[in-house]
């Protein structure tokens, strides 16, 4: 057997509170096409960004060996130097300069002061074909489609002699036939010598292209496989990605639901004009009063999409199909109109779009359903406290006052008030987006015990949820989005964490 | 508590409220010393607020526009060409003042919708838009002077806004000769007013089981404002008592004050300020609040350029020039975040005076152009360290 291109020994990589990495090892041989897979927040891209130098040496404890030698990366620019290059999701270019710009932005050939924008296009030229893609390098990225953006950047990352070239899912926003090619070239690379670390869900394409696979769980090492061993297939690999235990603890439930339907969408069509494409296919499903139907998939599988496409449409997404609210059709325009139509809807990302963090508690709370606490027009400021104070209570929201600046609670809190500002609109359907991510044990019990409580009131649930273990804890029923697309619904007696992840890798 | 200890507690916990009113009266202080006391003068706190009043108004609707993000630079030329058309209407169309005045606030609305439409519509910074019209009504202002140079209004009615100062009650000459009565009334009224306002609130407070002031803090801020409102009636009454352009303010702050704090649409605005993506997700229609916010800013510069016009007694070519960055100066000097979701009506204003009282102290002290726009720019620069130091500090 060859000698390993890298090693990455006992890293452990600790954020305040959380164990993202704990004690991992990875090694990759030269010249292998290595994959790296596990659920959302096994710790794939922490593991990447450590190793590329994104968490500087001495914000991770272990060793990183490459090429032989022990490496202290500060920063992206050294493990550039060695050889390493990362792909992202994201793709990182610059989408308003030309395709040889990017190639070798930061790296610009020189000729004395100035660039040499000639041999520049010559170089570029020669990189495009080693990557095979057939356009002029004078072209802007942002005139390209995803797949080609992405050969850029490998062609990129070819232009800097990379030894070592990490893909983080780059068949993610590709089709089918963009990826098949992708695939191609990689095999092709390997040929040439240069070693690859592909992160990716979709488990056929790693049964396809694989040498060996290492399967990260909770921030821990499960195994590595080896491809020549036979010992890689999708069975084996779902195995061993969700042999989580299942350690916490749901609150205990009646079933609530009755028949009667609140919100039921029909071949429902999503178009993002952003993106330039279709991000919903013909997505049929139900909710049922008093019922808590999962949502599972993986990230980018068009959950959250989906819910905002319901909830007034803010994206400006070209819709079609047919919505139901109550047994009504409707069309909504505006999120303003889904509250008054009886839909809230509590972001994943409370940050970025679910509170005002230079608010304090009462007014993130009262803000989707002011005029509830005011009188023509003016807001009661007394009455605002009481309402505050109450979801305070019921939600058990730690802070000393509600006039506290929600930037100053922890997350977990942070969480509750976006609960509590939603239950304030008094909703007869809650979408609930990954309810729990990113906080506590304890956090996370008590968002549970207020779910419980809430269905039991006669509130229908929408929970979209990546963490398959509160899946299967929380739903009456589950679909299992995919590619913008329902793979499947389940019944919670019949589902498991291996059907699910089956059904969403598909 | 000790009653330091409750000074202390209360000054550092609202330093950024108070900061402003202390940093205010330094200045004054300081003018008031270095003018042996000319500064101070009732004549010449009078002259101020006068000629405060035109930019005033536009930083009064300025906060708004920088509070959800935007900025406007087209209200200073605006106000310029707003003035001239309520000139050429006064004295061409022979309009009487009671229907130029509503039409110009409503060309104004218009003019803001103008603004506000590439802005809500497409996206476009508002920075470009307004600088366009900033160029498009510079041009128009021009334009409408052209023919006729500077116009000058004739009619008493119109000139009394700027100049003008409300009439006295009649028959009480024997009391205080050389004091404006109905001026002191009015003070008296208000201080009244504002006392009867603050217990009422906080009785209604304690009646929540609210946490309120300690009570000697409490009194310590009924005092202190009340002396506060009773030295600037006093001074004011002393020359010809209340202006009509001061009285235009205060409407204007107490109307905008109201808005802000108390109402579902004040509240709306800052939280686009605070978050667009949560406000639009909170069901609030960004688009529609940008119109209204650029719509206000619209009218409030027209306002503006009633004021100065009215005060100038007629239309000049170059009217409204560096009106918008005497306005923006102000906002940012009196707190208001250039992050947006930050910044208070009142603040404002005070930042406005705190401008106004530079050049004019300076001026009294014959200081030169050059060095008063130096001072002017490092208190500018100070003001905003001072706000954003203490709010990454503070709580």
């Amino acid at each position: 057997m060859t000698t390993p291109l890298l090693e990455m020994r006992n890293i452990t990589k600790e954020f305040p509170g959380v164990k993202a990495l704990n004690n991992v090892s990875f090694s990759v041989a030269e010249g292998e096409i290595h994959c790296l897979v596990g659920e959302n927040g096994a710790g794939k891209s922490t593991l990447m960004k450590v190793l590329s130098g994104v968490y500087p040496y001495g914000e991770y404890s272990g060793d990183i060996i490459f090429g032989g030698e022990v490496q202290r990366f500060s920063g992206i620019r050294d493990s550039e130097r060695v050889g390493i290059a990362i792909i992202y999701q994201e793709l990182a270019l610059v989408p308003e300069l030309t395709v040889y710009e990017n190639i070798f932005l930061g790296h610009e050939i020189r000729k004395g002061l100035v660039v040499d924008w000639n041999e520049t296009i010559r170089r570029a030229s020669q990189m495009l074909k080693k990557v095979r893609l057939d356009v002029n390098p004078a072209t802007k990225v942002k005139d390209l489609g995803v797949g080609k953006q992405q050969l850029v950047e490998i062609a990129k990352a070819l232009s800097r002699d990379v030894k070592l070239l990490i893909l983080d899912e780059p068949t993610a926003a590709l089709n089918e036939d963009d990826s098949a090619n992708l695939l191609d070239l990689i095999r092709e690379l390997k040929a040439h010598g240069v070693t690859c670390v592909l992160i990716s869900h979709k488990l056929r394409e790693v049964i396809a292209i694989a040498d060996s696979v290492t399967v990260l769980r909770d921030g821990q090492t499960v195994c590595t496989l080896s491809a020549a061993k036979g010992e890689i297939s999708e069975h084996v690999l779902i195995k061993h990605m969700v042999g989580r235990e299942i350690n916490n603890i749901y609150p205990p439930r009646e079933r609530a639901y009755t028949d009667e339907v609140t919100l039921e969408v029909r071949n429902w069509h999503a178009y993002d004009p952003n993106l330039g494409r279709q991000i919903l296919k013909d997505v049929n499903f139900h909710v049922r009063k008093g019922e808590i139907v999962g949502f599972a998939g993986l990230m980018g599988s068009g959950r959250t999409e989906l819910a905002l496409s319901i909830f007034g449409n803010p994206e400006g997404y070209h819709l079609q199909g047919e919505l139901y609210v109550k047994g009504r059709k409707t069309t909504l325009h505006h999120p303003h109109d889904a509250i008054k139509a009886g839909i809230a809807y509590v972001t994943e990302d409370r940050k970025g779009n679910g509170l005002i963090l230079i608010q304090d508690v009462k007014q993130n709370i009262t803000l989707a359903n002011l005029e509830e606490i005011a009188r023509r027009g003016v807001v009661d400021g007394n009455a605002e406290v009481k309402v505050a104070e109450e979801y305070k209570t019921s939600l058990n929201i730690k802070t000393p006052t509600v006039e506290q600046k929600v930037s100053n609670l922890s997350g977990g809190n942070q969480q509750k008030v976006c609960v509590g500002k939603w239950l304030f609109v008094k909703p007869d359907i809650l979408i609930l987006d990954e309810p729990t991510r990113g906080i506590d044990v304890g956090a996370k019990y008590e968002i549970y015990t207020i779910m419980t409580r809430l269905v039991q009131q006669g509130l229908s649930i929408l929970m979209i949820s990546s963490e398959l273990p509160e899946i299967l804890g929380m739903s009456d029923r589950i679909y299992v989005v995919s590619s913008g697309r329902i793979s499947g619904e389940l019944p919670v007696e019949e589902a498991s964490q291996e059907k699910i992840m089956h059904l969403a890798t598909n | 508590m000790s009653f330091v200890q409750n000074i202390q507690k209360v000054l550092r916990q609202n330093i950024r409220e108070y900061g402003m009113f202390i940093a205010m009266f330094i200045i004054m202080a300081i003018f008031t010393f270095t003018t042996k006391g000319m500064f101070i003068s009732s004549r010449n706190i009078s002259n101020l607020l006068n000629q405060t009043g035109y930019i005033a108004v536009l930083a009064v609707g300025m906060t708004l526009v920088i509070v959800i993000r935007h900025i406007d630079l087209s209200v200073g030329f605006l106000a310029g060409f707003l003035g001239a058309v309520a000139a050429i209407a006064l004295v061409f169309w022979k309009l009487p003042v009671f229907v130029v005045i509503p039409l110009v606030l409503v060309l104004g609305v218009l003019a803001g919708l103008l603004t506000a439409m590439p802005v809500a519509q497409l996206g476009i910074p508002s920075f470009v838009a307004s600088l366009a019209g900033w160029l498009i009504y510079r041009g128009a202002l021009l334009l409408s002077t052209m023919s006729t140079g500077t116009i000058i209004i004739p009619d008493a009615t119109f000139n009394a806004i700027g100049n003008g100062y409300i009439p006295d009650i009649p028959g009480l000459d024997f009391f205080l000769p050389k004091v404006h009565k109905l001026t002191l009334l009015l003070g008296v009224i208000a201080i009244i007013l504002f006392i009867a306002n603050e217990i009422n609130a906080r009785r209604k407070k304690q009646a929540y089981n609210f946490e309120v002031l300690p009570l000697d803090m409490f009194i310590l801020k009924l005092v202190f404002v009340s002396l506060l409102l009773g030295g600037v009636t006093w001074v004011l009454a002393g020359y010809n008592g209340l202006s009509w352009t001061v009285v235009i303010v205060l409407v204007v702050v107490a109307i905008y004050h109201f808005v802000t704090t108390q109402t579902v649409l004040g509240r709306h605005i800052y939280a686009i300020g605070g978050n667009p993506e949560a406000a639009e997700l909170s069901g609030i229609n960004v688009k529609k609040l940008t119109y209204i916010v650029f719509g206000s800013m619209g009218m409030l510069s027209a306002l503006s350029g009633i004021l100065f016009t009215s005060r100038l007694q007629s239309a000049t070519t170059t009217a409204g020039t560096l009106f918008e960055l005497d306005a923006i100066a102000a906002a940012y000097v009196g707190g208001v975040s250039a992050a947006g979701g930050v910044g208070k009506v009142t603040g404002s204003i005070i930042g406005a005076l705190v401008m106004m009282s530079l050049t004019s102290g300076m001026n009294l002290m014959s200081i030169d152009i050059s060095l008063q726009y130096i001072v002017r720019g490092a208190v500018l620069v100070l003001a905003v360290i001072f706000d954003v130091t203490t709010r990454t500090r503070g709580k």
